[in-house]
Order: C-alpha cells, then structure tokens, then sequence
C-alpha cells in the first residue's frame, strides 16, 4: 500500500512539472456534420478552422488544440458532440455549423456557461436571450434587408419573383426581412413560390409561376443545390431573368460536373469569394485546395476567421489551457463587446446580441468566375 | 390553358420515372413476395456510376448507361444472393429488415465513394428543347426522351413475361412459388433474373431522373423510390401495367397539386390520393384480388 502511495506521488509530481513545463494548449471544441448529408459544410468548417490553428500554432506562443466532432446535422447528435468535447475539458467552442442543432448546443452552453462562436448558424434564434452566443456569418434578416437594399439601389429589376425553402428557418428568415425591407423601398414583388424540402427536384411550377408573373428578378434566398436545379430548369423553358442569391448560392461554381454556363450573370451577396485577389485570401485559397483539393467556399472562411477571433480575444484577456470553461466564458462576453477582428469574409465586430457586423459584397458570375460589382 | 398543358407534360414526364422506378419494385414483389427498399439506392449507384462515366473517364454518354446498367444488374444481383437469399425461409419482417439496412449500406457506400459534396449530373440527352405554339410551350427533351423511354421499356417488359419461357417461369413463381419449383422451375433462378432486370431498369431510371433534375446526392434515390414504391401500391403491386399506371397518375397529381393547390401540400395530396384508393380498392387500381384457398 505505501509502495502504491509512492508510485502514485512520484507520477503526479512528474506530471506537474510536465505541465509546468510546457504550458497547457488551449482546446477549442468544434463541432459540425462531418458525414451525411449537411457534410459539405461541416467539413469546410472542419478545414478552414485547421488551417487557422495551424498558422496560430506555428507562430509559437498560446498553442491551440482542436477537438473536431461529428453532429450529422441532428440536434441530438449535436448534444452528444457537445458533452463529448466537455468532458474533453474543452475551453470554448467553434460551432454548430448548421441551425437546428446550433440552436440546441446554444441552449445547453447557454445552461452550463460555455462561451459559442458559430461560424455558420445564421438564424436569429441561435443567438436571441443568449449572452454567450456570437455568430461569424451574417444573420438571416441580415441579408434580406442587405439583398433588397442592393437590388434596389442598382436597380437591378423592377418585378421580382421569389423561390425560397419554407421548411428551413435560414430561407424563411431571409425571404421575411427580403419582402419587408423590398415593400419599404416599393420594389414590386409579383411572384411567391416556395418548396419545402432541399431534397426537392422538380422546380417546374415554381419557375413557371415567375414566368408567368412576368418576373425580370428571380430572388433565390436558399443553397446552391436546389439553385442549380432552378437554374437547370428555367433554361429548359427559356427563360433568364437575373437571378439574385445569397450566401447559400455560394459553391454553385464547384459542383461536380455543373455547366456553369447555366450560373451565367446569376448574382449573389457574399462576404467571401475564393477568387478574389488579396495575399491573404489567395494564400488561404492555396492552403485549403492542398488540404481538399477544391476551392474553400464561406463557411471554411467564416470559421477561419472564427478561430482567429476566438485566438485574438483569449489573447486579450489572458485565457490559457489552464483557465477554466466558465471562467473563460466571461471573459470572452467582455472581449466581443470591443472586439475588432480583420478577416477573410471582412471586419469583423460584435453587437453584445451575438450579431456581427461586417459589409455584404455583391458578385456577379461572369465567364464562370465570381467579379465584384461595384 | 397553355400553362395547365405545359404541368401536364411536366407531371408525365415525372410520372414516367416513377413508373420506371416503380416497375422495379412491383416486379421484384410479384416474383419473391418482398419489398426491396433497396431499390431507390441502386437507382443513385446507377446516376453515380454515369456521371463517374461521362464526366470523370469522358465516355459517351450512350456507353456510360450500358455501362451503368451492367454494373446495376451485377450490384442487383449480387445484393440479392447476398443479403436476401439466405433469407428465403425466414419471416418477411426480417428480410424488410435486411432490405432497410441493404439501402442504407448503399447510401453510406456512395458517401465514402463518391463524397459528400452534391454532383451536378451532365444531361446525356443533350437535344435542344421543342418550342410550340410560338414559344408559349417549351417541351424539355428530356420529357420527351423519358416517356419514350417508358413506353418501350412498358412494351419490352409484357412481351418478355408473355412470351419467353424466362418469363412464363416468372409468372408461374410469382402465383405459387412451391408448385413451380415442383413442375422443375429454378425458383432461385427466375428470383435472380427478376432481380437482374429490376436493377438494369433502375439504372435507366437514375439516369432519367438526374438528366431531369440535374443534382446528384448519396440521398437522391430515397425519395423517388419512396414515391415509386407508392406508385407501385397504388396501381397495384404485381403488376406490370398497375406501376405504369400508378407512376404516371402519381407523377401528374403531385405536379398539379404544386400548381393549383400549394407547393407545400403537394405531398400530402399525393399521399392522401393513395389513402382513398386504397380504402375503396386495397388491391390498388389494377391489382388482382387473389383467393386462398384452405
């Protein structure tokens, strides 16, 4: 028994001085679908976040660790990936990527004080009556009201239809601000059409409702995969009017065998284009197309920006590894209200809400490759 | 009214794949009294395998089907020998068991193969579309070519079960499966070429479909077969002319559901359509009420 006593002192002082030694990593929980059928997203969050670490850590100085779990887009699997990386003795977390289970997460890390940074969940209820809960990406509302205010300073159409998702929360929410801010400014909406799952194909009513209506604007407030059906199927009947997306249609370009003569002249509002020219884009481009293979699309570049964020105000406010969950989360509430970050998708600032400001660039398509529109 | 024909022939044309689809699951249930949830999923191999074709090994898209087919008829058959064969003596609910785990073990394949991010499938009928009535009504080729396409694969499908021995020994198992293999049929046989022909028919399908709707998924097949697998119910299951039937009437009721009535409800309208006929007819449209004898 003394002898046990022994063994068990003498590891625990020389792992104490292990510790001493080299300071403990921050770890920084991420989590978001990694396999079914949201994994484009998650791995794109997965990479850009790796990418981010890796340039902290060769710096030197407050290393950081991550700890990468699978949701697969289930609010429950969510709370699994969650307590998983808790009990991991994660600091903070980047994450969820996608909605309902961000909004879950968020209602748990609000619970248990653990400080959210979501690179991608864009709904207002991921961060609404939450203090710990901040957002990389633009909120919903957000970008309606950027997309009308755009189409109606360039007037860009003067009837407009709209085909949104009205089973998704991201859609819907876009749609809403969309036609209250496109009433304000009197644009003319003459065509509603909406489906009600991604998984949907057949977009031929929707498309011959614009048509019809006489629509020179089509608004597409949804991701690119149903876009590129739209697309695909408007050209089946002749039709082109300008077709307007948000930062969903982003991605449109890399599908897999996609024409992208049918994208041609499409418009879209995004913080974050691969192709434009800067150093630090075209650097984090390069990295990411050795990781993947393919171009990075937002959500990579919203949570590189994301771990920088996160880096910058632990820096600030003196966060290590050793410095506990809850702890931290305080400290990092106070870090966001003054925050000031540049990053790929712009610059970055929080509202004490959990909503980040930054300015929406609007690209168009042209001989398939994104240009600004000034 | 241009607008009502022009739903129409967009309701035809989705029906005619449900129909394709369909055929699979009728076929396979007449002949080995089993569902094959499996069958959706081999459609998506089947589109995977033409785009891998087409897009990745530049292949004619003619050859890319064949080829598709010959590896769908191959995975059908195998999948068959495989999972459901072993399973002939044991009770229906755990083949229907085996089939669910067999469709999800092909949605998982495909993810690891061919990776999450979704494809956009090249059309590979690539004609332009027919223009009428001074361009008021546009007809996709592709609504053509999948129609043409169901009704031979309908006229290929009758002359084959009524004409060749293959196919008398498929009806002859299909109405009682011990006394065919008493008058010497190879009941294994003729549940392997059901089997073979099903899944060659799913590739066709695939195709159609992503030519149609252009984006490929390892989901793509799920909901298609599910509606296929209704068509096949409502117009009977068994039969040949019921899943023709069925399909087409599905595929035309969900689209002008969407049209007049909501985009949302389209679904419930199909749904509920089937409920009706089967509370009036619950042997489906053209479906035989068959007697047991005691």
């Amino acid at each position: 028994m003394k002898k046990l006593v022994a063994i068990l002192m003498v590891l625990a002082m020389t792992m104490s001085f292990a510790s001493a030694m080299a300071a403990e990593p921050l770890k920084i929980g991420v989590i978001g679908p990694l396999t079914g059928g949201a994994a484009v997203y998650g791995n794109a969050v997965a990479y850009g976040a790796q990418i981010a670490a890796d340039e902290i850590n060769a710096k030197g100085g407050l290393q950081i660790v991550l700890n990468i779990q699978d949701d697969e887009h289930d609010p429950e699997k969510a709370i699994n990936a969650y307590n998983e990386i808790m009990d991991d003795e994660a600091v903070m977390i980047l994450g969820t990527v996608t909605t309902a289970p961000c909004i879950a997460v968020a209602a748990q890390a609000y619970e248990e004080r653990v400080f959210m940074l979501t690179p991608s969940a864009s709904s207002s209820d991921v961060t609404a009556g939450k203090d710990n809960v901040f957002q990389v990406c633009f909120t919903d509302p957000g970008q309606g009201k950027a997309a009308a205010e755009m189409i109606a300073a360039k007037n860009l159409g003067t009837k407009i239809g709209v085909i949104y998702n009205n089973a998704d929360p991201y859609s819907t929410g876009i749609y809403q601000a969309f036609d209250a801010t496109a009433k304000e400014l009197g644009l003319e909406i003459v065509a509603v059409s909406t489906f009600s799952s991604d998984d949907n194909a057949d977009f031929s009513v929707q498309v011959a409702a614009s048509k019809d209506a006489g629509a020179d604007l089509v608004f597409l407030p949804i991701y690119y995969t149903p876009a590129s059906l739209i697309l695909a199927q408007a050209k089946a009947v002749e039709y082109a009017p300008v077709f307007f997306g948000v930062d969903g249609m982003d991605g449109i370009l890399t599908l897999d065998g996609f024409d992208k003569s049918l994208a041609e002249g499409v418009m879209l509002l995004t913080p974050f284009a691969a192709s434009s020219q800067d150093d630090r884009t075209q650097l984090f481009v390069r990295k990411y197309e050795g990781l993947r293979g393919e171009e990075p699309n937002q959500f990579a570049a919203d949570a590189y920006d994301g771990i920088y964020a996160l880096y910058t105000a632990a820096m600030n406010a003196g966060i290590t590894g050793e410095t506990s969950y809850e702890e931290a989360c305080e400290l990092l509430i106070e870090q966001f209200a003054t925050l000031q970050v540049s990053g790929l998708t712009g610059e970055l600032a929080w509202a004490t809400t959990g909503e980040v400001t930054k300015v929406p660039t609007v690209y168009v398509i042209e001989n398939g490759i994104y240009a600004k529109v000034d | 009214m241009v607008s009502l024909l022009s739903h129409l022939l967009n309701g035809i044309s989705l029906g005619s794949v449900y129909a394709i689809i369909a055929l699979g699951y009728t076929m396979v249930y007449g002949i080995a009294k089993m569902l094959n949830f499996a069958h959706g999923d081999v459609i998506m191999i089947g589109a995977y395998i033409t785009f891998s074709a087409v897009h990745m090994w530049n292949m004619p898209p003619v050859l890319a089907v064949v080829i598709s087919m010959v590896v769908c008829t191959v995975l059908g058959v195998l999948i068959e020998g495989l999972a459901y064969k072993p399973l002939r003596q044991a009770t229906s609910l755990a083949v229907l068991i085996t089939a669910i785990g067999m469709s999800y073990l092909l949605q998982n394949i495909a993810l690891l193969v061919w990776g999450p991010n979704p494809k956009s499938f090249p059309s590979v009928i690539g004609l332009p579309s027919i223009s009428l009535l001074d361009g008021q009504l546009i007809i996709a080729a592709e609504t053509i070519v999948t129609v043409l396409a169901n009704i031979v694969i309908m006229i290929a499908l009758t002359l084959f079960t009524n004409k060749t021995k293959m196919g008398k020994s498929m009806r002859g198992v299909s109405e009682d499966k011990g006394a065919a293999q008493l008058m010497g049929i190879n009941v294994n046989l003729t549940i392997s070429v059901t089997f073979a022909i099903g899944s060659a028919l799913a590739a066709i399908a695939g195709v159609l479909l992503c030519s149609t709707y252009p984006v490929l998924m390892p989901t793509t097949g799920s909901m298609p077969g599910i509606k296929a697998f209704t068509a096949a119910v409502f117009g009977g299951i068994g039969s040949i002319p019921g899943a023709m039937l069925g399909g087409i009437l599905l595929g035309v009721i969900e689209i002008l559901g969407k049209a007049y009535v909501s985009t949302e409800l389209s679904d419930a309208i199909v749904f509920g359509v089937l409920i009706i006929v089967l509370l009036v007819k619950p042997t489906g449209l053209l479906g035989k009420k068959v007697h047991e004898k005691v």
